[in-house]
């Protein structure tokens, strides 16, 4: 589920440019994100080590929530267009979170000459908790800076 | 425990190819359903050589060699007590399947917070392509929780 909004350089900052609700993660989910990204630490799919290290169960990777991010981002801009994309990690997504990611324009400027837009980032579960909080710089389209 | 001479440590670097079928794999794993990141002539037909590297690929690829976590012992950080804190990617070409790809690493910062409870790493990483273009820099920091 993707909605976006026209980005461009009379879009009002504040305006909610696009969201996106990944469904809820499962063991399932993680074990393919542990496989497919190469991050092979057992916190987040052998439970008997997430306990030995005082975790009550498995939690997600940061980068599988900073990927959904990812994920939004390329429907605002094909990855040519991005120039940087940055997250804070401020609490650990559990087991059952429905991650929904939203980006919000902040402002339209300019970098190494070529308009851009600076779009806040967050990542919330299914009671709004923030779970990662960021921002990404993208440049706009030819002919969209108008 | 990290201390502050670690500053400016150089790490292991390390070579990757990427592979077409790793990026659908992470395509389908993190449920990114635009098909430009999983099948190579949806991507030829949006103009790309080859299939993309989705944003976040620049982390995943560096883990792919011998002994990832490696550098925690060099950094005598214990796995069980390490969270990710903060990501960031400065993008400066895209990487497609089939471009190799070398990452330099080394140790940016390292400092404390709540009188040594927290302690922070961030690590700096460049990769670059065969012909040395710059790609992308990764910006890695890493949070140990003592006690």
């Amino acid at each position: 589920m993707a909605e976006r909004v026209a980005l461009d350089g009379g879009t009002p900052p504040g305006t909610e440019i696009a969201s996106l609700t990944m469904p809820p993660i499962t063991r399932h989910t993680l074990a393919l994100y542990c496989g497919a990204s190469g991050d092979h630490n057992p916190i987040h799919v052998d439970i008997d080590f997430a306990k030995r290290a005082g975790f009550p169960d498995v939690f997600a990777h940061g980068m599988l929530v900073m990927a959904y991010l990812g994920n939004l981002l390329t429907h605002i801009a094909p990855v040519e267009r991005h120039r940087s994309f940055s997250t804070r990690f401020q609490a650990i997504t559990q087991l059952g979170d429905a991650i929904t990611c939203t980006a919000t324009l902040q402002s339209i400027g300019e970098q190494d000459g070529v308009p851009v837009a600076t779009l806040a980032l967050t990542a919330r579960n299914q009671t709004g908790e923030v779970k990662l909080a960021g921002d990404a710089v993208v440049a706009l389209a030819e002919g969209d800076d108008r | 425990m990290v201390n502050r001479s670690h500053i400016g440590l150089e790490l292991k670097p390390s070579e990757h190819v990427v592979e077409a079928g790793r990026l659908r794999f992470l395509a389908r794993a993190t449920g990114q359903d635009d098909p430009v990141f999983a099948n190579a002539e949806a991507a030829r037909g949006a103009g790309y050589p080859a299939i993309p590297a989705p944003p976040t690929l620049g982390f995943c690829l560096e883990m792919d060699r011998d002994e990832p976590l490696d550098f925690l012992g060099q950094l005598g950080i214990d796995l069980g007590k390490l969270l990710h804190a903060e990501q960031r990617f400065d993008y400066r070409a895209p990487i497609f399947a089939g471009d190799t790809i070398r990452f330099t690493s080394r140790v940016a910062d390292v400092y404390e917070k709540k009188g040594g409870a927290l302690v922070f790493a961030t690590i700096e990483r460049e990769a670059r392509k065969a012909d040395g273009t710059l790609a992308l820099t990764a910006t890695t920091t890493l949070v140990v929780r003592n006690g």
